[in-house]
């Protein structure tokens, strides 16, 4: 039992279990915390952006000029935005059989793996996590290939010259592992791979261990995964939520008993509540607008903003907002919004009921139909026509450096009447507005995280015990920016064993036992006899099936007939090998009741001698001394194997054979 | 260790829907329906015949309904509010969804219009649903330590589901109503190999091989457009949901084709949230509707309009979709009384009628129907069937069983002599034992379960790394002790057995007196017999 950990992002994970006999990868989250370190990709050509000067060196060398500019102190590549893959040199990962994918985040690096590392196994993911995860994608794909970049820089890679370069460049890890980001077809065959699976569904894998997804109420089809074969349990615990949002709350009962509970994808902001975070956002939405400024909401386009909807629709009456216009603007807006409404399965008990009147489960549905909300799937076209301001944009990418949003930052950077509110607690925002400085525009950040905070984790950890919790290091110290804070940090005994990047941990269970299945007939061949009071035992003579990791004992063929013609020659291949079977012997015999047996048989003379240990019976006439012990028998006699032969059943009558 | 199966409900008669199957001391309840062709006691499933005198509750461990179609849900209510029943009953959601409408409905046509009494009220059909537990497709429900049930995808209806019910290793596998071949909004059904004990499959349409999906829609669109053609008006009694929305996709499509102008009525009351249902419940439909469902929702009708009881009068060709689909009673049986006197006119049953229904007195034939009253109307209109209820054919049965490799078959849900045909069917080709019971007859299947034990792994690797590895596949024979403790079972070798008991080996030698005659030396011979045993 191992797990190969491949990222070392503690919310975006990508691990691998071996598991008996199987290979599974959990998650395969992708880093794209190193886009930051790019600039921003501008829909339309930026002339701030295209005079940014080139960085030179200390020394004063200009060789890096073309690929690194400088932006208010801060250094950038200028170049398609890559990201930080999973490890793929750890172990081959053509030999990984199968992937689970717990949510839509976490899956973002599928295509890296399918499509590159010779993977021919299956992918396992709920419904709602492919289908949103697709729109996560196909958003990506489209915002960095419709803006054409004609350089990909590579010299500040070289490991001499990455020294050189100022922080964060310089500590950047991995930047040879760094890649651009797939295509379509990528995407499509890897979401090809898929296969659809419902919460509680048992899943068998090769008949030697089953998987089952579990709610973790964390985001549309999130899950939480079991993986366990008749006597292990490992319970993958990964971006789960106890809030109660839109979807389904998670399902805890399931997860106890585990001998091993790997925790990943806590709250990334362990000192931010999620509902005070919201009333922020809608305070500070609402006295930009009311001072005439516009909101700029960088997002993903599923998830929190389906909260964030409804928070509004709730809001912006009694905030006389009805007037302005809020629009969400990605290429997959609309279909976000669609999908929303059709999970009703999926959804929080609430939400459901909606569903059952019938009524759609959000209400953004009804922002859509009085015009309050309008989706478009890009500034150019009808959207520039319908643009009045001022006004709320919720748009991607979160991390400002691709997207429209890289648009709505340059035209209303300039002026502080406008705010940007972040929302989405994966990216600093300080490092995601660097490449804009200087900025008049307010900035607030309201990081909405609404998975479980380490309070809720040991609470967790005290309901479902598990025997031992795995863990990224990062979640057994507290933040290094808050050294102090020893709250803030996994507590459980025994103490957590901690994984990072490219290492391999051996997980402490060792297996005893597998299950057998004895069939109905050789069932019925066994005689069970009573050893101690409600204990019984049988000895078992059976064949040994084995197939599809499924083992089945059956009633030992007959003994062959002869053969009725010399023709069927291959008939003992049916017979199975037969060791000589030699049982364990046990008990005491009692003596009278041998020498009685003794003479049943014929034996006329039978003398006993008391020794230090036991007895000596001997048959004089046989010439035959047996020598009875507590725990020993031991017969002399003639070679004479008749006589022999019957000595021995009649030993083994007062005996329990094993 | 029989499967013990008794049909209150669902014998040989498409009636109601009612199955009781006891499990390995397990007793589930598969769908609780109701008779639509009677008005009386014999409405209902006799509940009584299941416990004799004790509590439902404490004699069922579950309650299964596969589908919203009354004849398979309408007694629910009845069953678990009036009888009595506090456990669980498990549905999917869209049939959660929609079965309390339909209920609804049902208990306002029978209490409101024809005035009828002892009979389930409005708070019963919501005091009834809060005892439903919605279940995922492919969830593995554990209903209780042993007892679990999953769904499987039926096709039938929006949300039809066949259920596994599982207790240790027996299996019965329940179809409820199922349709093999996807049709304009479903998907087919579909079951892994579970090998199930029983099988227990509905047989509507047992003996039936219906022609092409393809053909039979040509049929229906051609009749409907002659009809309109010559100005004659076209009644399509249907269920508010189901096979109406297909037809109504199909009609549509064909309207806008051929650019046609008569109007097409839907009669009101379920029909705009029977599309709603449609549309947030479209994961429950087939591929190509979902994967369109963002630019274009197939539920939007552009020709269809909502039916007036007015429009009944008007002059001049026209469609009208009516409820309820078997012409025993509502929208359906008043528009059909105003428009059977002209022989223009055209009548299409697109479904199954149960007996006493008029819409099975006009289908085998009768063309003068006595109707409330002593009153005769008579039937000039033309009475079309077109079998466009989705159950499966004799063709879909046999593929069913196919997929799912049942031990045995049982059929239920269908008329004696078709099943007989089928039974035959299925025994040649798959040689497994089908029943087919009566109403109220038990059946009992002998199932052979094997018996799971744990193996200590020491035990299994010893013996599985014995033998000689080319030939692996040469059956050996392995020893070991069975322990049998409480309810354990745990095969371990004969040391460990020993050694767990705390009992000593008890030793058992031979010491034999061999003579041997030989000329040579007293220790040339001793050497010789050395060096023989040795080699």
């Amino acid at each position: 039992f191992f797990q190969y950990c491949l990222s070392g992002h503690p919310t975006l994970p990508c691990n691998v279990l071996k598991f008996k006999s199987t290979t599974i990868m959990l998650d395969c989250g992708l880093d794209m915390t190193s886009t930051l370190n790019f600039l921003p990709l501008p829909l339309v050509q930026s002339p701030r952006l295209s005079k940014l000067p080139g960085w030179v060196l200390k020394d004063g060398s200009t060789f890096l000029d073309k690929e690194l500019k400088e932006c208010s102190g801060h250094v950038f590549v200028d170049s398609v935005p890559e990201f930080c893959l999973p490890e793929t040199e750890l172990l081959d990962l053509s030999t990984v059989d199968v992937i689970l994918i717990s949510n839509y985040h976490c899956m973002m690096a599928l295509p890296y793996i399918t499509e590159y590392t010779g993977f021919t196994g299956t992918v396992y993911a709920t419904e709602p996590t492919v289908q949103i995860g697709r729109l996560l994608m196909e958003e990506l794909v489209n915002s960095i290939e419709r803006v054409p970049k004609a350089q990909s820089a590579s010299m500040w890679k070289n490991k001499e010259v990455q020294r050189l370069l100022p922080a964060p460049l310089k500590d950047a890890v991995e930047v040879s592992m760094w890649r651009k980001c797939y295509t379509m077809p990528e995407v499509n065959a890897a979401l090809s791979k898929i296969q659809l699976v419902g919460y509680s569904q048992k899943i068998e894998l090769f008949g030697a261990v089953q998987v089952t997804p579990l709610s973790s109420g964390y985001a549309l089809g999130s899950s939480n995964w079991i993986i366990q074969s008749h006597y292990e349990k490992v319970s993958y615990v990964s971006g789960s939520s106890l809030l109660t949002t839109h979807p389904q709350p998670m399902d805890q009962a399931s997860l106890k008993n585990s001998d091993v509970l790997i925790l990943t994808g806590l709250t990334q902001i362990p000192t931010a509540n999620p509902d005070g975070m919201v009333g922020e956002f809608c305070s500070n939405l609402a006295m930009t607008v009311r001072n005439g400024g516009n909101v700029l909401v960088p997002c993903y386009p599923s998830g929190v903003i389906y909260d964030l909807l409804e928070c509004l629709y709730q809001y912006i009456d009694s905030a006389g907002l009805s007037n302005v216009p809020f629009y969400f603007i990605s290429p997959v807006a609309n279909s976000s919004l669609e999908f929303s409404q059709i999970f009703a399965e999926w959804l929080c008990h609430n939400k459901q009921t909606k569903v059952y009147l019938p009524e759609p489960p959000f209400p953004h549905a009804e922002l859509i139909q009085t015009n309050k909300l309008k989706h478009y799937p890009s500034i150019h076209g009808d959207f520039s026509n319908d643009f009045k301001q001022p006004c709320v944009v919720f748009t991607g990418h979160p991390s400002l450096r691709f997207g429209d949003v890289v648009h709505f930052m340059e035209l209303w950077g300039k002026s502080s009447l406008n705010t940007v509110i972040f929302t989405e607690p994966d990216f600093s925002y300080l490092d995601a507005l660097a490449p804009y400085q200087p900025l008049a525009m307010k900035c607030v950040y309201c990081p909405i995280d609404t998975r479980l905070n380490f309070i809720q984790v040991s609470k967790l950890l005290k309901e479902v015990q598990p025997l031992h919790v795995v863990c990224p290091e990062q979640y057994t110290q507290p933040p290094p920016t808050q050294s102090h804070r020893t709250d803030l940090m996994i507590d459980c005994q025994p103490p957590p064993m901690s994984y990072r990047r490219a290492e391999v941990l051996t997980l402490p269970y060792k297996r005893r036992y597998e299950k057998i299945e004895i069939m109905p007939d050789l069932a019925d061949s066994l005689v069970p006899l009573e050893i101690k009071p409600g204990i019984s035992l049988a000895t078992v003579s059976a064949v040994l099936h084995t197939k599809d990791n499924k083992h089945v004992l059956q009633l030992p063929p007959k003994p062959p007939q002869p053969p009725a013609s010399k023709k069927r020659k291959r008939v003992s291949d049916d017979v199975p090998e037969c060791k000589s079977l030699k049982p364990l012997l046990s008990g005491s015999i009692p003596m009278d009741q041998f020498v009685q047996t003794l003479e049943k048989h014929g034996f006329s003379d039978v003398k006993v001698e008391d020794t230090a240990k036991g007895h000596i019976v001997l048959l004089q006439e046989a010439e035959t001394l047996i020598q009875l012990e507590e725990d020993s028998t031991h017969i002399i006699c003639d070679n004479d194997e008749p006589l022999r032969v019957k000595l021995r059943d009649l030993v083994l009558k007062f005996l329990q054979k094993f | 260790f029989p499967a013990v199966l008794l049909c209150p409900g669902a014998g040989q008669d498409v009636g109601r829907s009612c199955i009781l199957v006891s499990i390995a001391g397990k007793n589930v309840m598969l769908d609780c329906g109701m008779h639509m062709g009677y008005n009386d006691d014999r409405r209902f499933p006799d509940f009584s015949y299941i416990t004799q005198n004790g509590r439902l509750t404490d004699f069922l461990d579950c309650v299964i309904i596969s589908h919203f179609h009354l004849d398979h849900c309408g007694a629910l209510p009845y069953f678990s509010e009036m009888v009595g029943y506090d456990g669980p009953i498990y549905m999917t959601h869209p049939t959660k969804a929609i079965c309390p409408i339909l209920l609804e409905d049902y208990r306002k046509i029978t209490v409101d219009k024809k005035g009828e009494t002892n009979f389930f009220t409005s708070q019963m059909i919501k005091d009834c649903m809060k005892k439903v537990v919605a279940v995922h497709l492919h969830q593995t429900v554990q209903v209780d330590e042993e007892l679990e049930i999953k769904a499987y995808y039926a096709g039938h209806v929006l949300g039809a589901a066949m259920f596994q019910i599982k207790v240790g290793c027996e299996s019965v596998v329940y179809t409820g109503d199922y349709n093999m071949t996807p049709d304009r909004h479903l998907g087919a059904a579909w079951i892994d190999k579970c090998r199930p004990d029983l099988l227990i499959s509905e047989s509507t349409y047992a003996t039936t091989i219906r022609d092409s999906k393809r053909c039979r829609e040509r049929d229906f669109l051609k009749k409907v457009h002659e009809t309109v053609e010559r100005g004659g008006k076209v009644l399509i009694p249907v269920f508010a949901l189901g096979r109406a929305q297909e037809l109504c996709i199909l009609l549509e499509t064909f309207w806008e084709r051929m650019n046609l102008k008569a109007p097409i009525y839907f009669s009101t009351g379920l029909t705009e949230k029977a599309n709603h249902y449609y549309k947030l419940f479209i994961t429950w439909t087939n591929q190509k509707i979902r994967k369109t469902f963002v630019q274009r929702n197939m539920f939007e009708f552009k020709h269809i309009k909502a039916f007036d009881r007015a429009f009944a009068d008007n002059p001049g060709p026209m469609v009208v979709f009516a409820t309820p689909g078997m012409l025993h009673a509502g929208q359906s049986l008043q528009i059909f009384r105003k428009w059977a006197g002209n022989e223009k006119n055209m009548v299409i049953m697109p479904g199954y009628c149960v007996q006493g229904t008029v819409g099975h007195k006009i289908l085998s034939g009768q063309r003068k129907l006595e109707m409330e009253g002593r009153q005769i109307l008579e039937v000039k209109m033309q009475v079309e069937y077109m079998s466009f209820s989705a159950h499966a054919d004799a063709k879909g049965i046999m593929q069913l069983i196919r997929q799912a490799e049942p031990r045995n078959v049982l059929l239920v849900h269908g008329e004696a002599k078709k099943m007989e045909f089928l039974k035959q069917k299925i025994e040649q080709e798959f040689h497994v034992s089908c029943f087919m019971p009566a109403n109220g007859e038990t059946t009992t299947i002998l199932t052979n379960p094997c018996i799971p034990v744990d193996i200590s792994l020491g035990l299994l690797k010893r013996e599985t790394a014995i033998g000689p590895l080319p030939d692996a596949k040469k059956p050996k024979l392995m020893h070991g002790t069975l322990l049998m403790k409480d309810n354990s079972f745990r095969l371990v070798s004969p040391e460990q057995a020993l050694k767990e008991l705390g009992l000593a080996e008890h030793q058992l030698r031979f010491t034999c007196r061999v003579h041997i005659q030989d000329p040579r030396k007293e220790h040339e011979t001793v050497l010789r017999v050395y060096n023989h045993l040795k080699g």
